[in-house]
């Protein structure tokens, strides 16, 4: 029986050659796919072989035996193939048959990890290479070596400057700050991200060098918080969970 | 048993002694005509002369698989069309074992058995499907009946035929 029985009235057709147009398309794509479909419909050619059998009738004219020994004496089969019946005859050919299958499978097979390793050595050779331009990034804003420059309008005296750039899905952070003063003994700038809800998270503290320069780099965050604006407090060496006021610095998201 | 060595034309003769009377009845059915059924014949031995491996002996016998290329053959040459089927595509998977005198006479009796127990209507499908070539749409106009009905009777005729040989 069938195991998609609304092709089964179509697969008797197609075993006979009754079936045409557009049903016979779809059963022919579908038999593709299914070869539960395709055996049942060797079993319906089976069935429908069996028809023959009930055409009886004269036995063919005797010349027609003589017609078909003179061509055959006359046209010698290139190839010799030996045909027998008994079933272990074929044995052999079918464990060539499956052998020919299990290589073609393991061929298959490598030839598909072969090319499923070409494709992760290309992934991760690009892997590579962003990785080493985000290094390259981080490091260049990160770097003690790096010269920071921040421009401000001419005959201004220099100012303490913070930037804060943020991405809230990522939860990611990275603080440049500029012209901070010295810090009193024992004292860590602080700075806070202050949510649209809630009271001011800590996100990471800093000591300027001698040129004032500091960096905050991916502190830890809670995911996801909206941020409205930055601020910077000067904290005990250990940092705080709560703001000490005075706020020195301040910024709000643009 | 035939442990016969094709390529060689006494086994060849013992092929056709064997199985030409099916193939000729076959054709005769369908064509109608002595001489084109003669010419079916000649061809489907010289099909299986000319490319033995055509036949896979693992997948259905010989004989059933005769009756079915001198079946297409005759349909093809009925429908004035051009083969529509190469030799080595068709696969049959038959279960009687037609190859003795024997079992042979004793297949046709069930087939017989098995359309003669069939409702006339469901007969006639599955003869004008099989001996005339005609498609589901052709017998649907032909006998006035709906398409859903013809393709049931098929169904269920071929499947009565599978049955009579299953018992």
């Amino acid at each position: 029986m069938s195991e998609h029985p609304q092709f089964a009235d179509d697969l008797a057709l197609l075993a006979l050659g009754a079936l045409q147009g557009e049903e016979r398309v779809t059963l022919e794509k579908h038999l593709e796919g299914c070869p539960a479909c395709r055996r049942e419909l060797e079993r319906l050619r089976g069935d429908m072989a069996l028809l023959a059998l009930s055409a009886a009738g004269p036995a063919p004219p005797s010349r027609s035996r003589e017609r078909l020994l003179k061509v055959i004496a006359q046209e010698p089969r290139a190839q010799k193939t030996a045909e027998r019946r008994s079933s272990w005859t074929f044995l052999p050919w079918l464990a060539a048959a499956a052998l020919l299958l299990v290589a073609g499978f393991f061929w298959q097979q490598s030839d598909r990890l072969a090319q499923r390793v070409a494709q992760l050595q290309d992934e991760s050779g690009q892997q590579q290479a962003q990785l080493e331009r985000a290094r390259e990034v981080v490091s260049t804003l990160t770097s003690t070596d790096a010269l920071r420059v921040t421009l401000v309008a001419a005959q201004t005296p220099p100012q303490p400057q913070g930037k804060a750039i943020y991405v809230r899905d990522r939860s990611s952070l990275i603080f440049l700050a500029s012209n901070m003063p010295a810090l009193p003994p024992q004292r860590i700038y602080e700075l806070w991200l202050i949510p649209t809800n809630g009271a001011p998270i800590p996100a990471g503290v800093f000591k300027p060098d001698a040129r004032g320069s500091a960096t905050v780099v991916e502190p830890p965050l809670p995911a996801g918080v909206e941020a409205k604006a930055f601020a910077i407090t000067v904290e005990p060496e250990q940092g705080s969970s709560t703001p000490t006021m005075p706020i020195v610095m301040t910024g709000a998201g643009e | 048993m035939w442990g016969i060595r094709s390529g060689d034309e006494s086994a060849m003769a013992a092929l056709y002694d064997r199985y030409s009377s099916l193939v000729y009845a076959v054709a005769l059915r369908v064509l109608g005509d002595t001489g084109a059924a003669e010419d079916v014949l000649q061809e489907v031995f010289m099909q299986l002369w000319r490319n033995p491996a055509a036949f896979d002996s693992s997948r259905g016998n010989l004989g059933a698989w005769l009756g079915v290329i001198a079946r297409n053959r005759a349909i093809d040459g009925l429908r004035k069309r051009r083969p529509e089927t190469d030799i080595a595509d068709v696969v049959v998977s038959v279960e009687p074992d037609m190859a003795g005198d024997a079992e042979r006479a004793r297949a046709m009796e069930t087939v017989r058995g098995a359309l003669g127990g069939m409702p006339a209507p469901q007969r006639s499908a599955l003869e004008m499907a099989y001996f005339e070539g005609l498609t589901h749409t052709e017998i649907a106009a032909k006998t006035g009946e709906p398409l859903g009905t013809i393709k049931t009777r098929i169904r269920t005729g071929l499947q009565a035929l599978r049955k009579a040989f299953e018992a």
